[in-house]
């Protein structure tokens, strides 16, 4: 584990008597450097969200113009993230800028932190409005025109993201569907309390891994409710890339059909909000590959296991004291929300 | 045997107590806290209420799966081997009514408004 260039994030008070963030002081001195007309910032707050990565938001204020809203994305305390799978942050940057110019929609990221500007690992970005909270989506009068849209926006965007060219990317580790399933075996395995279900669910798979022949392409890792920035015209941003990788492209088409990103609108299999169909069409009208609907649903399988594997180490957290909220304890009693999401794809009994 | 209340109906008190009298005086984190303490507690009550003779049908259905005698825990480990080793699966009779009964039972007492356990229940009827 490297960790480097760690940035003190207690609030220290000033001779004023006045708390400041420690970040201020570095984060103006950046902008005035890379933001044509900084002057300084304002409006610095910790946003909610990404427990892995900071997100960071404040205003550019500019000399006669209006402010540049942005935002920070930075690694804890400014040093690397430790996770295997996880992407670094210089890597994130790279693949937003390449999404980008693949007309993916994304927040153009206008600096990536260097060594001397004494903030750490990460990058700037511009701050899009719009909402993540899938609830709001769903359910809101404010999103009620996007809503029917929004399935084939995410088949179109998702076919324009794998579409960008193999030789571009920045090095990424390759993971198809069987390396996936051995690392969450190796983690169900390590937790240890029986699962049948899980164990079906990984026979499943195993049995019907997508042949070794299977074209790769980038795969965005988490593309899902959270992670799209919606507003009322529709999808505005693809957000968190740390998860990307080189894959199987049906991995993200299959991976937003899991019953946990439909937050209670188990008939629309797209997020919540829209039909397999329309995302299918949307990825096939924008040049994807032809879809092959049973490796989606495998993909889907594949992700629902997944996620209950992870709702079930969230105890592990628990039970060594690192984190006795109520709140990690619970999210293990949610792993069985899964298991009824695979026995209704593997074993459905109408 | 112990007195009255029963365990289930002092868990319910108290859950009461967080929702109705502690939660208002609450503000912030400590008040969303407050509510996922209520609800931790409501699945201890539906537990105590459904798990007893919910486990006794699982170890019965287990027994009978594998023809082997075991605690809940044992049958379970063995049933993982089994269907991790191939040996059983889901051609397997028995095996897909036994998961189905004991996932039902858990989301019962888990999360009974998860929107793919209210989906299963309607199916199965």
């Amino acid at each position: 584990m490297i960790r480097s260039s760690t940035v003190d994030l207690s609030v220290r008070v000033t001779d004023m008597g006045v708390e400041e963030n420690p970040l201020s002081a570095p984060l103006a001195a950046v902008v005035r450097n890379h933001i044509p007309g900084a002057t300084g910032i304002t409006n610095l707050k910790r946003l909610s969200g990404g427990a892995s990565q900071e997100t960071w938001s404040f205003d550019v204020t500019t000399a006669g113009k209006e402010p540049v809203l942005l935002i920070l994305r930075r690694a804890p305390g400014g040093a690397r993230d430790s996770r295997a799978t996880a992407v670094p942050l210089e890597t994130e940057a790279r693949l937003i800028d390449l999404a980008g110019h693949a007309d993916v929609p994304v927040p153009t990221v206008r600096h990536v932190l260097a060594p001397d500007d004494g903030l750490g690992h990460g990058f700037i970005m511009d701050r899009i409005a719009g909402e993540t909270i899938a609830r709001k989506i769903l359910r809101d009068d404010e999103f009620a025109a996007a809503r029917p849209k929004l399935a084939r926006q995410c088949g179109e965007i998702l076919a324009r993201l794998h579409r960008i060219k193999m030789e571009s990317l920045p090095p990424l580790r390759t993971s198809p569907a069987r390396s996936e399933i051995i690392q969450y075996l190796e983690t169900y395995k390590a937790h240890g309390h029986p699962h049948p279900v899980f164990e079906l669910a990984f026979r499943w798979l195993r049995d019907n891994a997508p042949p070794e022949t299977t074209a790769h392409t980038l795969v965005h890792g988490d593309f899902r409710n959270g992670n799209l920035m919606i507003g009322p015209d529709g999808v505005r941003a693809v957000l968190d890339w740390e998860l990307a990788h080189i894959g199987d492209p049906m991995e993200d088409l299959g991976w937003i059909c899991v019953n946990s990103w439909r937050f209670g609108n188990i008939d629309q299999p797209v997020g919540g909000f829209g039909s397999r169909e329309d995302m299918f069409e949307g990825y096939e009208s924008a040049g994807g590959l032809k879809i092959d609907p049973a490796r989606v649903k495998y993909w889907e399988v594949l992700g629902t296991l997944k996620w209950g594997v992870m709702c079930t180490i969230m105890v592990t957290a628990f039970k060594s004291g690192t984190d006795r909220s109520v709140e990690r304890a619970t999210i293990g009693r949610r792993s069985s929300e899964t298991e009824v999401d695979l026995l209704r794809l593997l074993a459905p009994r109408n | 045997m112990q007195d009255q209340p029963t365990a289930a109906e002092l868990v319910e008190a108290v859950a009461e107590f967080i929702r109705n009298h502690a939660m208002p005086q609450l503000q912030g984190h400590t008040a969303f806290h407050a509510r996922v303490a209520a609800n931790a507690l409501d699945i201890v009550k539906r537990e105590l209420e459904i798990a007893p003779s919910a486990n006794t049908g699982e170890a019965a259905r287990l027994k009978a799966l594998l023809g082997r005698e075991g605690t809940l825990q044992e049958l379970n480990r063995e049933l993982c081997a089994r269907i991790e080793n191939g040996s059983i699966g889901l051609e397997t009779p028995g095996l897909t009514d036994h998961l189905w009964a004991t996932t039902l039972t858990k989301l019962a007492i888990d999360q009974p408004n998860y929107s793919g356990y209210k989906r299963a229940v309607e199916d199965g009827r």
